[in-house]
This record gives structure tokens, sequence and C-alpha cells, in this order.
């Protein structure tokens, strides 16, 4: 079989990586003149805080590769992918995977600033930031707010701009995003939202209420759109993107689409879980296994130091909501709930509860009736650990030998006042010995404290 | 008082036991302490029994040996199998390997260290060209700044080994459960059941992104970095919480915590009982590797061994694919070195066999063995999914087996052999440290019982096998040491009476057992349990051992004050499940996988996960459910990861293990 591969993305070289397809011909497609990379990882570049080797995404041997070689045309009548060197390659499968592209707002200088989208933009930045000060992020989304994070922690002042009423609307409600833009403020960052940006300037950001940044450098993070000019040049339906069924197939049964530039039942996805999750599945059904796509979790992470924050499935639902906030800790925690499973969630601030929340909506596994325990796992009763005074009388002191306090001050009773007596009576600390400075210690509350031991069970 | 070793564990606690079986040392554990009551067992066998009566020894062995000839003239040599131990003694390990190659001709032999230490054995080997458990001494331990134990819980599977853990400035646990040791550490990570791998990767990751490789070891000591590094590109911190719902932070704590040494990582059963887990444990490896740990002063990588011989029973040759010194069995020069010492042409010398539970299941198949000899093994219990493995037991032609006590694998046997046991007997043990330690006879065993090494000699007299077979352990370890030299693992310079360590206490110091001398880095990628949970399956199931038992519990389940200690089998689960079903505390609920059914009460503790479950499996039981599938490369199950369902039984506790019932279409 032959695949050929229209983008080198996180999508397209996903899928041309999957073992699945092995025994298949894949050629890959891309635009952009290097070896696939890891786009997720970029923050974390900008940052300092991931190594540039760390982003390759190695292809199998035996993987046509066809980078820096634009795809200008599909001839389906033919099955052809007609590339901007004159080449024409024959598939008997093409797959659509050329992502998505920065959407880049009207306004005077907007030439003048970078966007945040690939391995280049994230070059250019680090080479610009080295000689600025100040710097302003246009876009307070998930990637906005991982760049202005990148860039503070080089040592920048970073001022971020966002329309909406709050920081990253569409993964937090108001109150999360108010939490979001303390914990910022707190990491140097600036925050105006509601606002808009009137123009960009060489030094300097001006805003629609008249307020001006210094900027050395600004940043354009306002979204992105799908790229479908491909497709909807070879006629297939495309609507925000490129319109795909359950099995990731376009309009025409040869043609699939995975990635950014796929709207399956009506959603486009801007994740790398997706991504993946459809490469899986079109690898699947390319080599015959009856796996079908049915949508994905969504599951946003920001990355960034010392920044924690989770936002999970739909956040805006209706349901029940379980909410606790603490702006001034960073802190912010949401569960909505219908139907006893998770519909979304905001963590905002550190937190255990992150694996367990994610695995729960992962799987739409009940929600426990005690939903403080989900927001505090560290409150959970396993983790109540009493002193030896308090513990009950079956509690077990020796793990080694199994002798319970209730044993321990049987012996006591009957004369063992030292840990050592203790251990020839009942062999408590006779094996790893840990236990015997609880045995003193337990000896000691004896000795206090008269009073009989609780008898437990 | 004679000084002799404890029965169970890999540490092999010394102690000193009285001709009338009293036992006194300075620290063993509670079953330590009460071993001398299985010297005293009420259903100790003393006679050999056929078809369930008892017989005569010649008789019996007369029985034996008809039934192989029968069985061999029938279906040719490998139709008889031989499944051994890791709880036997080094002259055993070796003489069972001998008498199955030489004797029976087969090459259907492996034992059940399959099920305990294949993973990590397969992956120390590739990656330090030599497997032994611990290459440092234990008391490095407590010395260590860090300590990462991954999948273990010494606390309760060999107690005394918690001294080594009380030192350490932080120690680190990994466990789907906060056990008894996870209690004892800084930060427990609760993952994720069948993660393990992910977690590793992620470590890696991290430890790279935060610039904590330590690149002069890596560059002078080791090999294939890039391409492990590059393997774990695609394990971001944030991927790697999605999958073993270990959270960030926690990662990136321990990365660091790692990176200040000296620091040690240790693996068990937990993170190496899966079809991944020879992956898993090279995960970690790589992990310790990139940190600059293996072969340094007070740093290291181990995996801590369980089977009181555990490490010798994995050297000498009872291993389907192995002969003695850990010899490769498709190497021409080790077949030629042993065939020598054996007295043997090495053409004769069968070539590698199935594994341990790829054998069980094609017992009595056709083309699989017809009869199969047992010694120091309890499969029937011990094994995953085991109503096949039983099934397979039951269609043999023939079964025997050596055991001190009807064991459950022994009631389906045509002839039972009673044996000696550890204090009325001699020989040699290895340590989870590679020490060579002297099992001294200080009790008589009872009148009619005979030592294993003496049926492997009588059957091997009866069978005419060539060569020389002597019953006297002292003159075996001899030719075991004729037969290790020079090979991967020597005993060639250790006494049998004082002892030693083979190869140095601290191993790697100054090189690899590789061929150039360097470790080697090796890709992995995580791939997900064999069986995720699901709507039919929602559930994990986790198995493991609890402190007052042992193994399949043939000797344990015979001590009184064990019983009362850990009387039976039990469920143990989360508040929040536990009210979902609903079920209180001690009620029965039934555990069903799509192998079969196990029903036991309910221990109701918040110190599990929500969505995993744990049963001992010192019972039957808990192997019913568990799940065959093996590791490419170890062939161990994936016993300690499957998907379940739990459901509430009601008050009936009559019902209490009911098992191996399969569901329709399972």
């Amino acid at each position: 079989m032959r695949i050929v591969v229209i983008g080198n993305g996180m999508a397209g070289a996903r899928l041309a990586g999957d073992p699945r397809l092995r025994h298949a011909h894949v050629t890959v497609f891309g635009a952009e003149p290097r070896l696939p990379y890891n786009r997720v990882l970029l923050s974390g570049v900008l940052a300092g805080t991931t190594q540039m080797s760390q982003l390759t995404m190695p292809l199998p041997e035996g993987v046509d590769t066809r980078f820096g070689v634009k795809v200008t045309a599909i001839d389906r009548a033919a099955r052809q992918v007609v590339a901007e060197d004159g080449s024409r390659t024959a598939y008997d499968v093409c797959v659509l995977a050329t992502g998505s592209e920065p959407i880049m707002p009207a306004m005077p200088g907007i030439e003048l600033t970078i966007p945040f989208r690939t391995l280049d933009d994230c070059e250019r930045i680090l080479g610009r930031a080295r000689g600025v000060r100040d710097a302003v992020v246009i876009g307070g989304g998930l990637l906005g707010i991982e760049a202005a994070r990148g860039l503070a922690m080089r040592g920048i002042r970073v001022t971020v701009v966002h329309l909406a009423g709050h920081l990253m609307e569409r993964q937090l409600d108001p109150a999360g995003g108010e939490v979001l833009a303390r914990t910022l403020a707190g990491l140097g960052i600036t925050v105006h939202v509601g606002v808009s940006v009137a123009a960009v300037e060489p030094t300097r950001v001006l805003l629609a209420d008249g307020t001006a940044i210094e900027a050395g450098l600004a940043i354009a993070s306002c979204g992105v759109r799908p790229v479908t000019s491909l497709a909807r040049a070879a006629g297939l339906a495309v609507e925000r993107g490129v319109v795909v069924d359950d099995l990731l197939r376009t309009s025409d049964p040869a043609v699939y689409a995975i990635g950014e530039c796929a709207q399956h039942r009506g959603v486009t996805y801007g994740l790398v879980g997706p991504c993946w999750e459809q490469a899986a599945v079109l690898a699947a059904h390319l080599t015959g296994e009856p796996l079908r796509y049915s949508g994905s979790r969504t599951v946003t992470r920001l990355k960034a130091p010392n920044l924690e924050l989770a936002s999970l499935g739909d956040v805006h639902a209706d349901g029940e909501t379980v909410t606790f906030s603490h702006p001034s800790a960073g802190i912010y925690r949401k569960l909505v709930i219908r139907d006893r499973r998770l519909a979304g969630a905001i963590l905002l601030g550190r937190s255990d509860a992150v694996g367990t929340l994610t695995q729960l909506y992962d799987r739409q596994s009940e929600v426990p009736a005690a939903r403080e325990s989900l927001l505090f796992p560290e409150l959970a009763a396993g983790d109540v650990a009493p002193g030896p005074a308090a513990l009950a009388g079956t509690a077990t002191i020796c793990q080694c030998n199994a002798v319970s306090k209730t044993r321990i001050r049987t012996a006591w009773l009957a004369g063992a006042g030292t840990a050592a007596a203790v251990s020839r009576e009942t062999r408590a600390g006779t094996g790893c010995g840990t236990c015997l400075p609880v045995i003193e210690s337990l000896l000691g509350s004896f000795e206090d404290s008269l009073a009989p031991v609780a008898e437990a069970g | 008082m004679t000084r002799t070793h404890c029965p169970y564990c890999a540490l092999q606690c010394a102690m000193d036991v009285s001709p009338g079986g009293l036992i006194s040392a300075e620290s063993l554990c509670q079953k330590g302490w009460t071993a001398g009551e299985v010297l005293r067992a009420p259903d100790r066998l003393t006679t050999p029994l056929v078809d369930g009566r008892p017989a005569t020894w010649d008789d019996a062995l007369g029985q034996v040996v008809s039934r192989i000839q029968r069985v061999r003239a029938a279906c040719g040599p490998d139709c008889v199998a031989v499944f051994g131990g890791g709880g036997l003694t080094n002259e055993k390990a070796y003489l069972l390997g001998k008498f199955a190659r030489v004797a029976l001709r087969t090459s259907r032999i492996d034992y059940n260290g399959r099920f305990c230490m294949s993973s990590a054995a397969a992956a120390l080997r590739r990656a330090f060209g030599l497997d032994r458990g611990l290459p440092f001494p234990a008391a490095d331990i407590a010395a260590a700044r860090t300590v990462l134990l991954v999948g273990a819980n010494p606390a309760e599977t060999m107690p005394p080994f918690m001294r080594h853990l009380r030192g350490p400035k932080r120690l680190i646990v990994v466990d789907p459960r906060r056990t008894a040791t996870a209690k004892l550490a800084g930060t427990h990570l609760q993952i994720t059941p069948g993660t393990d791998l992910a977690l590793a990767l992620g470590l890696l990751h991290l430890a790279i992104a935060d610039g904590l490789v330590d690149t002069g070891y890596v560059a002078s000591r080791t090999s294939g970095f890039e391409q492990a590094a590059a393997a774990s590109n695609d394990y971001w911190p944030e991927r790697v919480e999605r999958i073993t719902g270990v959270a960030v932070h926690r990662l990136r704590e321990v990365v660091r915590a790692l990176a200040r040494r000296p620091a040690i990582v240790l693996s068990a059963r937990g993170a190496e009982q899966h079809a991944k887990g020879a992956d898993t444990v090279t995960a970690f490896i790589n992990l310790a590797l990139a940190l600059g740990l293996p072969g340094r002063p007070g740093c290291g990588f181990g995996t801590l061994t369980g089977q009181g011989n555990g490490q010798g029973g994995r050297e000498h040759g009872q291993k389907a694919d192995q002969l003695p010194g850990y010899r490769d069995i498709r190497d021409p020069a080790a077949r030629a070195h042993v065939a020598a010492v054996w007295g043997v042409r090495p053409e004769d010398l069968p070539g590698p066999g199935p594994s341990a539970y790829e054998l069980l299941r094609s017992l009595g198949t056709a083309g699989g063995p017809r009869a199969m000899l047992v010694f120091g093994s309890n499969p029937a219990v011990s094994a995953p999914d085991a109503s096949v493995v039983r099934e397979r037991l039951r269609a043999l032609d023939f079964l025997m087996v050596c055991d001190v006590v009807p064991s459950e694998t022994a009631a389906l046997a045509d002839v039972v052999l009673p044996v000696t046991q550890w204090a009325e007997e001699d020989g040699t043990m290895t340590t989870l440290e590679g020490e060579v330690v002297r099992r001294r006879r200080a009790v008589d065993p009872p009148p009619g019982v005979r030592s294993d090494l003496d049926v492997m000699c009588e059957l091997a007299r009866r069978l005419d096998a060539p060569g020389e077979f002597t019953p006297d352990p002292r003159r075996v370890y001899a030719e075991l040491q004729r037969a290790s030299a020079g090979g991967p693992v020597d005993y060639s310079g250790i006494d049998y009476d004082t002892g030693g360590v083979w190869g140095g206490t601290r191993m790697f110091q100054d090189r690899f057992a590789t061929a150039d001398g360097r470790a080697l880095f090796v890709p992995v990628r995580f791939r997900p349990a064999e069986e995720d949970v699901c709507a039919d399956f929602p559930v994990y199931l986790t198995t493991g051992r609890v402190a007052q038992q042992y193994q399949s519990g043939a000797q344990t389940r015979r001590v009184r004050e064990l019983n009362r200690a850990a009387p039976g089998p039990f469920v143990e689960l989360h508040p929040d499940l536990a009210a979902q079903l609903p079920v209180a505390d001690g009620e029965v609920v039934r555990v069903t996988s799509r192998r079969g059914t196990v029903t036991a009460p309910a221990r109701i503790t918040a110190t599990i996960r929500r969505d995993t479950v744990f049963m001992p499996f010192h019972w039957p039981g808990a192997n019913l459910v568990t799940n065959p599938a093996l590791d490419p490369m170890s062939r161990m199950p994936e016993l300690k990861v499957c998907a379940v369902r739990v459901e509430a039984v009601g008050e009936n506790r009559s019902d209490r293990q009911r098992h191996g019932r399969r569901p329709a279409g399972g």
C-alpha cells in the first residue's frame, strides 16, 4: 500500500512512525525543511527547560521523506500528490496532516510581531529576546502564557494582552482566570484583559484604551486556524477544518485527514492528545483493525515551571460544581460533575489531585461521594499518621513480627519496662529494628498516662 | 545448636537451630521465628504415595521410572518435563538441570523463578552483561542519600531488610498501594498499575531536560545513550502524568532527589511481573546510568531477589535456556564445557526449551509433555491463570511431585515423594547480595524421607543415565564449581563451607561485564498493560504478599501463629469503590476477570487507589484471575495487573473461595 502523508507535524509524523505501517510504503511531505519535531515542547525550549535534542521525533527507516517540499495540489482523479518541485507521487491512501496556522489579526504593525508556532518562530524569538528588556505577548491563551513564562524566565519583563474578559477563557472560568493572572503577576508578568491591541510599533505596543507598553519584542498568539487550502482546492468537503467521519475519511474515501486540520463531528482539536489518537486510529484502520474514532477527551496542561494548571473537559458545563479558591496562594480548584461523572475540572496551583482527576475524566469513572477527597487527596484518611499514644490497640507496631500495641502494653503491664525487655517478651523489634524507637515512645506514653488503651474492633 | 539459614526469603537470615528444632537468632521476622513449626507440620509427608496410597520408596521410584520410560517410548524424551523452584539449594538446582538434560534428555525444564526474577535478569544481562540482583552490599543502601524503590514492599516481603531503609535521607516508593513500606517513605508515588515504564521514561526525559545527566560518566562508562535519550523524547512530564497518574511536580522532585548522590534505584516484582517487565527494568537502568549511578561507590541499580535461592537458582541451569554458570545453552563453547564435566557428548545435550508458563500450558496437549516431575514448586497455586494450569496438570499421563507437605500440586500427582527440608539438609544458598551461604543439617529428618538429591540420583541410576550422579551435596557442589568455572557466573573460587561472594561485593567499579566493559543503554518505549480497564472490567487487580505468608503458602499456611495473623485471602479495596458496590468491610466480594472468578472478604482501606484492588497470592484463588500474557523477552507473565470486575456477593460467606468459573466467551 502506498501512503502519502502531507505534513510532518505532530499528527503526520506520528502516523508515519506508527509500527503498524511498517509494511506499507509511506511518503511524508513536510513544508518545513527539517526532521519532524515535537511542537509541544517548544515552550520548554523558550524557557530553557527543555534541550533542543529532546524535540526530535525520529521516523523509522524506510519512510520516504520529502522535507522542505511543499505540496501544491492533490490530483484525486489520478490519485497523485503534486509538489512544487514538479514531482507527482502516486498514492493508494492520501493523508492530510497539514495542521494549522497562526491567526495574525489585522492591525497596524502586525508584521513586527512574531507568531509562536514553529521551531523557526521559537528560534527567531530567542534571537530577539537576547537584546530586549520588555516584551508583549498578544493573546492570553495556553501558548501565549507559556511564551510569556518562558520569556520571563529569561529575565524579560512581560505583559500579556488579552482580548477576552479573562485569561484562557476556553479552559478557565472567570474566577480561575483571575487567580491565574494573580499568579502570573507574582512571576513578574503583567496581564491586561478585556482590551485589544491598537497597533504594534518597533519599541512599544499601543492598546485600544490608550495604554502604551514598552516592548522591544511582540509575540502574536491569537489562536490558530486549520490549514485547508489543499483540501479546498481538491474539492473536498471543508468547513472550519477538513470534514472527516469516524474513520478519519474525508469526502473522498481515498483521502484522510488527521490532526489540527481535521474536523470531526464538528470539532477541530488543537492539542497533541487528539492528534495522536487520530493517528493511531487511522494506522489501525489502514491495516485492517476495526477501530473507530469517536472524539477525544481534552486535557489542557500548562507546561511552565512553577505554574501548575490543568483544565479538563468542559469547565463551563452545567452540572454540580465544587470549587475551592485561595487566590493569595495561587490555588483554584473546580469540579463540574454531571451524572456522577466528571464533565470538567480546573486545577490551578500544585496538587497531587491532578493525576486522579485526569484519570477519572479520561475513563469517565464514577466520582466518589466525598468530593473533597478528590480536591484534597492529602487529607484522605489513609494518610493520617497518629502518634504512638493515639494509635488503636490493634495497630501493628512491629511489622516484622506482627506485634500489636495491645500486646506491647500487656508485656509492659507484666513488667517489661524497656524496649529490650519488650523485645524479649514479644519479639517486637527483633526483625529490622525500625520500630524500637516507637516502642520506646509507647512505653513513655504508658508511663505518662495510665489510661487504658482503646480496644478497637 | 547448628548455624544455618532461614528457609524463606532471599535475605537468608542466619539462625541457630537446636536438634529439637528450636530457633535462636539475632534478628528475624515472624516467619523466621516460627520456621521450626514447619519442621513439625502435622501433615508432613513421610511416606511415598502412589495414586494417593502409601508405598515403599522402591515401588514409588519404580513407578516413576516405568511411567517415564513408557512416555518416552511413545513420544520421545521431550515428552517428559521438569519443573524446579527458586527455593532449591544451588546443588539441587544444578543437579536438576543436569538430571533433565542427561538422564531424561529433555529440553523441557524451567522453574518458578521465571515468575520472579526473569524480567530483571533479562534487563540486567542486557545492560550490564551480568545478572546479579544487588551488585553492591545491602548495607550501602542505608548510606545513600536517596533510594528509589519501584514496586517493592520489603516491610512485608522481607521485613529485616528494612534496617537498610532506615538510613536514607530520602526514600521514594513507587506502588499503587500505600504499603507499610510506602508509609515510611518521604515520597510515595501512587502509580497506576502497569505504568512504571512510562514513569521511568518520564524521569529520564526530565533528567535530560534539567541537565542532570552525568555526561562524563555516560561518555566514559556507557554506550547507546543517544538512542535511549531519543526514545524518551515522547515522554514529556505532562504526558507521563496522564499515563501514570503521578503529578508533574512529583516527577521533578524525584528526579532531582535521585541526582543527588549517593543514590540507589531498586526494583522488585511490582515493576517486573508484567508483559513489559524487562523493558521496565531497562528503563530504570537507563535512568540510573544517565545519572551515573551503577558501579559508583555507594550508588547503583539493583533488584530485590525474592525467593530463598532466587539468585543461585537462576545461575545453575534449571532455566530452559541455560547451563550451569549462567551459560547459554545455545552457545557451542558452553555446551562443550558442560558436556565434558558431565561426561557426555555436547551433541547429546538438548537445546533450549519453552519458558515456565508456556511449558505448563502445553502439558498434555498434542506435542506437549505427557509426564512431568516437580521439585520445590507449587504451580497449581503460583502460576497465572491457574485454572488452566490445573487443567493441564490433570491432562498429564503422569505427574510426580517431590515435596515436604501435601501441596495443591502434590494433590494432583500420581506419585508424591516425601523429601527433606531446610534444617534437615546440607547445601548452599545464594542470597540477594550474591553471597553463598551454607545451609546445615541441624535436625534429623523424620524417618522415611529422602533429599531431592537422592531422588534425582536414584532416578538417574534407574534410567541408566550416563555420567556420574552423587547425592552428596558437598560433591555436587564441587561438580557445580567445575561446571560453572569460566562461565559468566563462576563459583569455582567459592568454598562450600566458608562461602563468599562471587565476583566481589561491589561489582562494576571499573568495568561492566559486557564485551567492551561499558554498560549498554537500550532504547525502550512504553506500551500499556495487556489488559486495560474498560466498561466490563473497570478495575485493576494487582497481587502481592502479606508479611506472615510466603509464596503459595505451602510452608507458612501450616504455622499456627502465622495463620492467626494472616488467616486467609482478602480483597483490599478503597472505601469509595466499596461504597459504589456497595460492600462493607469483611463482606464477601467476587472478583472476575476474562479468565476466572474468585471470592474473598473485602478489606476496605484508603491506602489503595480507587481504581485498583489487591489480593495476596498465598492462597489458591488470586491466580485464577491473573493474566498469563508473557513478556516477549523474559517470558514473565503479567501477574501484577489485569482488568477485573468487583461485585458484592451478599452475606453468604460459605461462598468464599469458590473458584474457576470461566465467564462465557472469556
